[in-house]
């Protein structure tokens, strides 16, 4: 029920706004209910995202010389920094910013290089959906 | 009423990879622009002028994304042709300004450390410019490809 209310407000907003928005663009909430939908298909041990897990895994360095944190700070509802090239990042909280987590191939873009840089391999599904788990718990 | 024959894309094509280049000699200004370019290599710094370094250098970067200059850079095969043909049919030819080995480095060519001698050290390095590849810390207007004297201020 309260997803079919959800759909139907996105509806009525889009055709309130003439389709300003391309009709496939997503909510950081349907990205992450993506992510545990591939997250259960690849891992028969799946038992949800964890937003503790999430913000561990953001906060901390795996390994290499950056963490999540060294471009996004600490607070993720706030604007980062390029920890190498010192460029200004907007905030990755969907809270502080409408735009994260909206398309599929960026989000997809992104966590494939960074995890790279971070972590030296690729993040699971599961990782990402702790991820986004954890950024939504961000307020603005 | 449109009516778009096929032979009429080839040259949309050229013209979108050529950009709307009008670099005013001396000026240095560089005009040219790519939308996937323009977002894609200026997420992680501004986007550098296609004009600042040769076709070869270009063309090497652009297999090496992966591991580009301790980021992973890399981006879809299609992305990536676009991007690689729009640099290199605006790559520098200008001998001023492409000499010497393909450098990765703008800030490494020899015509880069010769525009730049009487930049002192210090203001290199100092906390407003923090690395020689922070372009608009010193062009103000470097984020619209204009590195004109006009728009010049170094922070002292
Ligand atoms: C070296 C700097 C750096 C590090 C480290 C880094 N990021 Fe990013 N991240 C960026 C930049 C730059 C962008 C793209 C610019 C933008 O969209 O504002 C970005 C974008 C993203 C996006 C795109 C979101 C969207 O929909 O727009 C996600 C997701 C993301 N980062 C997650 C992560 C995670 C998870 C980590 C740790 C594993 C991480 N980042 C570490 C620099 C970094
Ligand atoms: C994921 C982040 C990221 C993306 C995306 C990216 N770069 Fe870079 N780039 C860097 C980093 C980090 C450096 C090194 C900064 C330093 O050490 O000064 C760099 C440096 C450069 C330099 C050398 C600048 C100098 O010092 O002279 C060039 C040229 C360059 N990038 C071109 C590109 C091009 C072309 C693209 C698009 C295909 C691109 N970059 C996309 C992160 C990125
Ligand atoms: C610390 C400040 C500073 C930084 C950072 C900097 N420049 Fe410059 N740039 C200058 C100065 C000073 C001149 C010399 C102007 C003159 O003497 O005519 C100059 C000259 C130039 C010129 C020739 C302009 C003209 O009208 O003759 C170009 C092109 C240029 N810079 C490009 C770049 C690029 C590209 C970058 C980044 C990769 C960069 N600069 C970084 C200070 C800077």
């Amino acid at each position: 029920m309260k997803h079919l209310s959800h759909k139907l407000i996105i509806l009525l907003a889009l055709a309130a706004t003439g389709l300003a928005q391309p009709v496939f663009a997503l909510t950081a909430a349907d990205t992450l209910r993506q992510l545990e939908q591939s997250a259960k298909q690849t891992d028969p041990n799946f038992k949800g995202v964890s937003v503790q897990r999430g913000e561990r895994l953001f906060k901390a360095t795996h390994g290499a010389e950056w963490s999540c944190a060294s471009c996004h700070t600490e607070n993720p509802g706030a604007s980062g920094k390029h920890a190498k090239t010192g460029k200004l990042i907007a905030p990755l909280a969907p809270a502080a910013n409408a735009e994260r987590f909206t398309r599929p191939d960026k989000v997809e873009k992104w966590f494939r290089r960074n995890c790279n840089d971070v972590l030296s391999r690729a993040c699971t599904a599961s990782e990402q959906g702790d991820v986004l788990a954890y950024l939504m718990t961000i307020k603005n | 009423m449109m009516r778009f024959s096929i032979q009429t894309i080839p040259f949309a094509l050229v013209f979108l990879a050529s950009g709307l280049t009008s670099v005013h000699a001396g000026e240095h200004v560089y005009s040219a622009n790519n939308a996937k370019w323009k977002t894609e290599c200026g997420a992680c710094h501004l986007a550098y002028p296609p004009q600042l370094l040769p076709a070869a250098s270009w063309r090497v970067m652009m297999t090496q994304l992966d591991k580009h200059f301790g980021a992973d850079a890399s981006l879809d095969a299609k992305t990536a042709a676009e991007i690689s043909a729009f640099l290199e049919a605006n790559a520098g030819r200008n001998k001023r300004e492409a000499t010497g080995k393909p450098s990765q480095r703008i800030t490494g060519t020899r015509w880069f450390k010769q525009e730049h001698d009487e930049v002192p050290t210090r203001i290199w390095s100092s906390p407003a410019v923090k690395q020689p590849g922070n372009c608009a810390a010193c062009h103000t207007q470097a984020e619209r490809g204009d590195y004109s004297e006009r728009s010049l201020r170094v922070p002292r």
